[in-house]
């Protein structure tokens, strides 16, 4: 079985790594280097002067290879975590990373091993964190953020302040009691903690607010916080860092705070501008990439680094300039790009958040074993306090305030779930690691407070918060499309502009028509090839009618017009025509495949995209009929419809069964052999090493190929295939399945089959 | 016919409104937002009594929007004026737009269950009599091909084919929440209801009344 399959290669991995850690000093000195730079006068043993055959040298690879098996680690636990089905509902995924994190620093504490220097100030600002910044930009769902906006700004900005400042405050008050031997921490340093501590990372409670449909106001108050409650924490951050480098606190007047505070506003707004000024010179450069469709993807990435890192030399927000670059470049972009570089943007930015969020919560875990930690039990018990009491006291400030300005105001259980999942994660650790050693003597109390209060938020509050959701009973939204619901919120959209045009009330219902407008006329006109203005209900429409007729023609239906024929023939008495059977087999592909088009609540989760099943099934279909095709060209027969009975002899040709059986073949093939030339296990390693590859590898590259035929996104013409082999197909393969790819319009898929 | 106070006539005084029949939802117009309707309501009519169809040409803003004839069409709409009669109204007075105007309001945070429910029905029953045109009580599907129509008549880009044939989906898509053999005739309000079970559409249609000083539309 696959469970057993993977719990074998997770044990060995560990073993392995175990092993490489501890026989480390043995390697060095049984195996020779691989160059012997002073050789001097050709003065050595015996050794020196034969050529080896064969040499280990594992300080060349050290870092790279130690980073690469974390992840991998870290990656097979995420796959174990979700096999078992339990689990997820359990626990959010932090949780196992974290976990695994402690158990590779509890490996190499034992071994007492030099961890890998993975984690400095350049590495994180510059490597780690924009990935993960810029996926929570990109996913971010822009109509209700927007709709929004107001109360997210309001609570984000102000709870982030509030937060920061009644921490820092508080523990600068704690910390003048004598008796907790805390006196030497100074106000700056108590506000920079505070400013550390209150940035929140929420990811498993938006996880457990999707699972439960929580209605949307709620998840995107959430969403936005941790989105722009980053930017906020990291300015705080360095302007509290400037204000201790001025060395002497007594310096600072009360010109230097008020500078503060422009400041905060100049990075932050600048930040924002300097995104929206990338966003739109990216979008524009995708206008003419359709020849060069390769580049597409990187010039997404590329732009919105490139933004990032301009922002951080100005010392301007470079989060906030990120997260704007790719709400921006998103729409437009979406518009030009091919298929498949949308597909590879979307799964890289995944794939590279998911890494580097790893490596964060691995060098934590790694962190917590060790010795650099100082335990003072006043300040861990009252930092954990009054991160819950002041976060508490914020979200009902704060919210009773904004309710009067909401036409629907948050209940008092919608306030109580918001101040629960303030969960702390990634962001606070990275920045407590990176203090400075020579401004904060004590250090080390930091990580060690930031790390209790991570591990109690992520595992006590993280477990619960499930639970108290589903007993709250929050209000639910609901998850159904339509094309009817379509229309009718467009038609109220309109019907609301118009009575507010005559009432006479200016309103962002307004504001928004205006944008759109303007969108309209100037801005996707240079930004976007071939501009043909597209209205969400006829994209809707396409998609379900492509997907009607997919299901349609498989199953065989009598139905051998499309809906749009049925009911073109005009008057309604036609119809009646329709035997029921027929009506009731229409309905029944109606309601299982019109409701499942792209979601409109996000799929919020950082590790995974929204899979959906029937698009799976509609592929498997696809690929099925191709084949039979493909299978009555050659036998001479063009009419592929006349032997509905053949379609079950097909093979599927998805790939789900190749490579693991292949795989499994293999690691039996494994003998552990026990003589000193060759490590026994590395060569354990080396073969798992290339099981866990090639499943991964084929495991993308289904992704990849069943979600570049995906048309949930975008409305596309049909791409219809032939494979050249019906066979495996390894990662080698994929530019000729690309170029053997034709281009068929809807009109014409209608007439193959019709 | 303008007095010294642009009051021809007298005006109504601002009042809290009270509900012509006890089943009809809760009376919860504040005399502020009375007030400020009543002066829009003297710019559009400029000073007279009542309103006709033509004023509402004067507000340049509108002029854009798609389905500016049907959203004009629900204010003489007899049905919505809680008449009895059917048909078309030539004129409106000040309590019929306010009327018209109540149907906007955002629901109050302590109504009960059944004038939730009462609520919602009511907003609904506006929206239906904006599809069905005819005022025959049932949706056809002429009449639903009309109005996505019209909602796509700002894209000069579709063809009326595509709009015919989304409607038609949608159609099919309401037969299969209504069962099949109500659609052909056409949509009856109890259908209409159904489709919407479950999507809370009351939290979508309200106008937020702010008491702020508004930009005047209508010149």
């Amino acid at each position: 079985s696959p469970l057993l399959n993977l719990l074998l290669s997770l044990l060995s991995l560990v073993y392995c790594s175990a092993a490489a850690y501890v026989d480390k000093p043995n390697l060095s000195k049984s195996f020779l280097p691989r160059y012997e730079p002073d050789h001097g006068g050709a003065v050595g043993s015996s050794q020196d002067t034969r050529l080896h055959v064969f040499t280990v040298d594992y300080d060349y690879v050290q870092i790279p290879y130690e980073v690469t098996l974390w992840i991998l680690l870290a990656s097979l636990a995420k796959i174990g975590f979700h096999l078992y089905h339990r689990l997820p509902r359990l626990m959010p995924e932090s949780c196992i990373l974290i976990a695994i994190g402690a158990l590779v620093g509890a490996i190499i504490f034992a071994s007492d091993h030099k961890s890998p220097p993975v984690m400095n100030t350049s590495i994180y600002f510059l490597y780690l964190l924009p990935p993960i910044v810029l996926e929570e930009g990109y996913f971010m769902p822009t109509r209700p953020f927007f709709e929004n906006f107001g109360s997210i700004l309001w609570w984000s900005v102000l709870g982030s302040l509030l937060n920061s400042f009644g921490i820092g405050l508080s523990l600068y008050g704690v910390c003048q009691i004598e008796a907790f031997g805390l006196t030497d921490l100074n106000l700056l340093q108590n506000l920079l903690f505070g400013s550390m501590i209150s940035a929140v990372d929420p990811v498993a409670a938006l996880v457990v607010f999707e699972e439960a449909s929580v209605n949307e106001q709620l998840y995107m108050m959430i969403f936005g916080e941790s989105l722009l409650n980053d930017g906020i924490t990291v300015v705080l951050y360095n302007i509290f860092i400037a204000f201790t480098q001025m060395h002497r606190y007594e310096e600072i007047e009360s010109i230097d705070v008020f500078a503060g505070f422009a400041r905060f506003f100049v990075v932050g707004l600048g930040g924002v501008l300097f995104g929206i000024v990338f966003g739109f010179v990216s979008a524009f450069m995708t206008r003419f990439t359709h020849n060069v469709s390769a580049i597409e993807p990187l010039l997404v990435f590329m732009f919105s680094y490139l933004s990032y890192l301009s922002a951080e030399t100005l010392y301007i927000s470079g989060i906030l300039a990120m997260t704007a670059c790719a709400v921006t470049m998103k729409k437009y972009v979406e518009e030009n790009v091919s298929q498949n570089s949308y597909t590879t943007i979307k799964y890289f930015m995944k794939m590279l958040s998911s890494v580097s969020e790893t490596l964060i919560f691995v060098f934590m875990g790694v962190s917590t074993v060790g010795k650099n930690h100082e335990w003072n039990w006043a300040f861990i018990c009252f930092t954990l306090l009054f991160c819950l009491v002041w976060r508490t006291l914020s979200v009902f400030a704060l919210f009773y305030i904004s309710n009067k300005f909401r036409t629907y105001p948050f209940t008092f259980k919608d306030q109580l779930i918001i101040s629960y999942s303030g969960l702390r994660g990634a962001s606070s650790f990275s920045l407590a690691f990176l203090l400075p050693v020579n401004l904060f003597p004590r250090k080390k109390m930091f990580i060690t407070a930031t790390l209790v209060v991570i591990y109690f938020t992520v595992f006590i509050q993280g477990i619960t918060i499930g639970p108290l959701v589903r007993y709250l009973d929050v209000k639910k939204t609901n998850k159904k499309e339509s094309i009817n619901e379509e229309i009718h919120v467009r038609l109220m959209d309109h019907l609301k502009a118009g009575i507010e045009d005559i009432c006479g009330h200016w309103s962002h219902y307004q504001l928004r028509d205006k944008f759109k407008k303007f969108d309209n006329k100037y801005l996707k006109k240079i930004l976007i090839r071939e501009h043909q203005p597209k209205s969400s209900i006829v994209s809707l429409y396409k998609k379900m009618e492509i997907k009607l007729a997919i299901e349609m023609a498989e199953s065989g239906m009598k139905i051998s017009k499309s809906s749009t024929a049925s009911l073109q023939r005009g008057r309604n008495r036609r119809v009646h025509r329709l035997s029921p059977a027929e009506v009731e087999s229409m309905r029944d592909v109606l309601a299982h495949n019109l409701y499942q088009v792209r979601q409109r609540a996000p799929a919020y989760s950082r590790h995974n995209l929204p899979t959906n099943t029937n698009e799976k099934q509609a592929q498997e279909i696809l690929i099925r009929r191709q084949h039979s095709l493909r299978q009555s060209c050659r036998k001479g027969n063009s009419l592929p419809w006349g032997r509905p009975a053949r379609t079950t002899e097909v093979r599927y040709l998805s790939l789900p069964q190749g490579p693991s059986q292949h795989t499994r073949q293999k690691a039996r093939r494994v003998t552990f052999t026990g003589n000193g030339s060759l490590h026994p296990s590395l060569l354990s390693f080396l073969s798992v090493f290339y099981m866990v590859i090639t499943a991964a590898v084929s495991v993308s590259f289904q992704h990849c190929l069943v979600s570049s035929f995906s048309l949930s996104h975008k409305c596309r013409p049909i791409l219809t295939y032939t494979l050249s082999k019906e066979t495996e197909v390894s990662s080698t393969e994929l530019p000729s399945v690309r170029e053997n790819m034709e281009f068929r319009t809807p009109e014409c898929f209608h007439c193959l089959h019709l | 016919m303008s007095s010294a106070n642009g009051c021809p006539g007298g005006c109504p005084v601002p009042r809290e409104l009270t509900p012509p029949s006890p089943l009809s939802f809760p009376p919860t117009v504040t005399s502020e937002q009375i007030e400020h309707l009543h002066r829009r309501f003297k710019q559009l009519s400029r000073d007279q009594l009542t309103i006709r169809k033509e004023n509402f040409d004067s507000i340049p803003d509108l002029e854009f929007n798609p389905i500016r004839g049907k959203i004009v069409h629900a204010f003489f709409d007899k049905r919505n004026l809680r008449q009895e009669s059917d048909g078309l109204a030539d004129e409106i007075n000040f309590e019929d737009f306010l009327t018209i105007m109540s149907y906007f309001r955002p629901i109050e945070m302590n109504m009960d269950e059944e004038q939730l429910d009462r609520f919602r029905k009511e907003k609904l029953k506006f929206l239906f009599h904006m599809y069905d045109s005819d005022h025959d009580g049932k949706i056809t599907l002429q009449e639903y091909r009309n109005v996505v129509e019209e909602l796509l008549s700002g894209n000069p880009h579709l063809e009326k084919e595509s709009a015919r044939s989304i409607a038609d989906g949608a159609m099919m898509e309401a037969a299969s929440i209504c069962g099949p053999d109500q659609v052909y005739e056409g949509i009856t309000f109890e259908d209409f209801l159904k489709m919407w079970q479950g999507i809370d559409i009351e939290t979508k249609m309200h106008v937020r009344f702010l008491n702020m000083d508004t930009i005047a539309h209508c010149y």
